[in-house]
């Protein structure tokens, strides 16, 4: 399932761009050393394959629905966790450039969400470890229906913390949860089975492959954990940097403590957080909700909050009939600038 | 025409559009890649009840599809083939959120409607956005430009080999899709083992496919460059375009243009 922009925050949208791209260029610099030109074409063409398989359907019996393969896995299989990561990313930015399943600034959630749990922790944690090094059709089949479970579980669950920490969409984290991981169970499953049914056919077929594969060693334990520390930490810091800076509306975090506590911001206000707060109020595009003047009188009464979400029934009208007219010219401005000759 | 069939059009048309001789297509891919960019991150950092201030952004997709000479409705169609996901998540707002937000002449809308209205239009204009980047540039350029912008090389080299044989594979799939139907009277998807048999087969071809392409690559030289007879220079053009959009997505950012025009407009009226 992909995430959308029309759902993500930018602070939630720059954190996961930014985990995405420390993962892109640590699996680019390990590509790079492996140095083996062979894998070149190789990763390209599976790309291409995932893409052409995702558009192969078969049926599910009994249920009317159809399945088909997800990718991320099999790709690990095939390539090792670096370069099959690069190829996931790749297959996904199409996707999002030719098709707009997700979006640009949600590509980095999907790369995430579908290309790192399934490369980095289910296929070395998972698979490999069921797997070994000596592989045999139940060990096959028992670890990529566990590694595609597993791998799918996580994805949904980002889809739900990205989701729920944006704030866009109201739907809250339990029922979201609830709804969503049951139906990954499904498609994990059939992940799962897809991918181990496609390993065992290459293996009965053309076993040399896969042996190849299994000879490249698997992650370094110690290097791979510094690694996702560092990004998981520079994603929060520039997603709460952001979140603190950017956001002149109450972002759905906000909005929640708002909601249950019934005060906007939870009253801990010591000496650093009213010197952000300073700094937010200098550097925010807007100072929230832009009332600063009935916001130094109010200090002196007693907490007369305006209500969230204040209605201003003034401002609504002029926007109504602003944004008519500005859609108006919009309009008569493409006319203007329409080309003759259109490419049919 | 099948599903493959359909996707596969799809692509071949993006990049037929993005072949066009408009002077937005003549632009460097890199003022492009990052005036999108710009504009998506514009678009999404409004909050969750926006709608009016949105509307000026339609500035942007609609006079790059007019001056750009592409087909606006078959983009449109486009949008909406990808909207389900959006719509789904966010049709639960006017369920959950139900207090009245705002008032058109007598009529109240609740919070949850509005904030619905307002994922719809920021996924209308986000997608709009990515859909024009291509269509006006083309992948390939797209892949130089983000090279160019210090996006490690193989990860770069990947996305265009992937571009490259993505068609071929395509093709490959459809054959095999094709094949299977006609030999099984057109009886809808195909069963779980013939699935696996079709994938499988499909898969070995891949990977003769790349020990081929490995070999050819080899006897013409291939040294990990991709060289291209057009080189990417930036003129005062294609710095102004990101310059004045850059402002305008600044105007539209800063000041709620529609409700200071409305204001200002029934100011003169009353």
């Amino acid at each position: 399932m992909h995430m959308a922009d029309a759902l993500i925050s930018p602070a939630v949208g720059a954190a996961m761009w930014t985990a995405t791209a420390g993962l892109i260029v640590f699996s680019s610099k390990k590509v790079k050393q492996a140095a083996d030109d062979r894998k070149v074409p190789l990763m390209g063409v599976l790309g291409a394959f995932i893409f052409a398989a995702q558009m192969i359907n078969f049926s599910i019996p009994a249920t009317g629905s159809s399945g088909h393969l997800g990718g991320g896995l099999i790709l690990a299989i095939l390539l090792g966790p670096y370069a099959a990561f690069l190829v996931m990313a790749s297959v996904l930015m199409v996707q999002a450039l030719f098709f707009g399943d997700g979006g640009l600034l949600a590509l980095g959630c999907n790369i995430f969400n579908l290309g790192f749990f399934s490369c980095f922790i289910a296929y070395p944690l998972i698979y490999r470890k069921i797997v070994g090094d000596k592989p045999t059709q139940g060990k096959i089949v028992a670890g990529a229906l566990a590694a595609g479970i597993i791998g799918l579980q996580l994805g949904a669950f980002g889809v739900v913390l990205e989701t729920v920490f944006s704030g866009i969409s109201e739907l809250p984290f339990k029922t979201f949860l609830l709804l969503m991981q049951p139906i990954h169970l499904a498609i994990g499953i059939v992940e799962g089975m897809v991918t181990a049914a496609v390993v065992m056919f290459v293996y009965q077929a053309r076993p040399e492959i896969l042996s190849a594969v299994s000879r490249f060693k698997p992650i370094g334990q110690l290097d791979l954990k510094k690694v996702i520390v560092g990004f998981l930490l520079a994603a929060v810091f520039i997603g709460g940097g952001l979140s603190w800076f950017a956001s002149s509306h109450p972002d759905g975090l906000e909005w929640a403590m708002f909601k249950t506590s019934g005060k906007e911001e939870l009253e801990s206000r010591d000496q650093m957080h009213t010197v952000l707060a300073a700094v937010q109020e200098k550097t925010a595009f807007m100072p929230d909700y832009g009332f600063k003047n009935t916001e130094v009188a109010s200090t002196s009464e007693p907490e007369v909050k305006p209500a969230w979400p204040a209605i201003d029934f003034g401002t609504s009208l002029a926007g109504f009939v602003g944004g008519g007219l500005i859609f108006l010219i919009i309009f008569l401005i493409g006319f203007g600038f329409r080309r003759r000759e259109v490419i049919t | 025409m099948n599903n493959i069939g359909r996707n596969y059009f799809d692509i071949g048309y993006m990049d037929t559009l993005a072949q066009g001789d408009s002077w937005l297509h003549q632009l460097d891919p890199r003022a492009k890649v990052i005036t999108t960019l710009l504009f998506i991150m514009a678009v999404v950092s409004f909050g969750k009840y926006t709608i009016w201030a949105f509307i000026p952004f339609f500035l942007y997709p609609v006079f790059l599809i007019a001056a750009g000479g592409l087909p606006g409705g078959y983009l449109f169609k486009k949008v909406l083939l990808v909207s389900p996901f959006a719509i789904l998540l966010g049709i639960f707002n006017p369920l959950l959120d139900r207090e009245i937000f705002l008032l058109i002449g007598t009529i109240g809308i609740s919070g949850g409607w509005v904030s619905f209205g307002s994922i719809l239009l920021r996924f209308v204009l986000t997608v709009t956005g990515a859909l024009l980047l291509v269509a006006l540039t083309g992948f390939n350029p797209v892949c130089e430009a983000l090279r160019k912008l210090g996006v490690p090389k193989p990860f770069v080299i990947q996305l265009m080999f992937f571009y490259r044989y993505l068609f071929v594979l395509t093709d490959e799939a459809q054959r095999m899709e094709r094949a299977r139907a006609l030999r099984s009277f057109h009886s809808g998807f195909m069963k779980y083992r013939t699935f696996v048999s079709v994938l499988g087969h499909l898969l070995l071809r891949t990977l003769d496919r790349a020990e081929r392409i490995y070999y050819a690559m080899c006897c013409r030289g291939f040294d990990g460059q991709i060289h291209r007879l057009t080189s990417m220079k930036s003129s005062l053009r294609d710095f102004s375009f990101v310059i004045i959009w850059l402002g305008l997505f600044s105007v539209f950012r800063i000041y709620n243009v529609p409700e200071e025009l409305g204001g200002w407009v029934m100011r003169c009226f009353r």
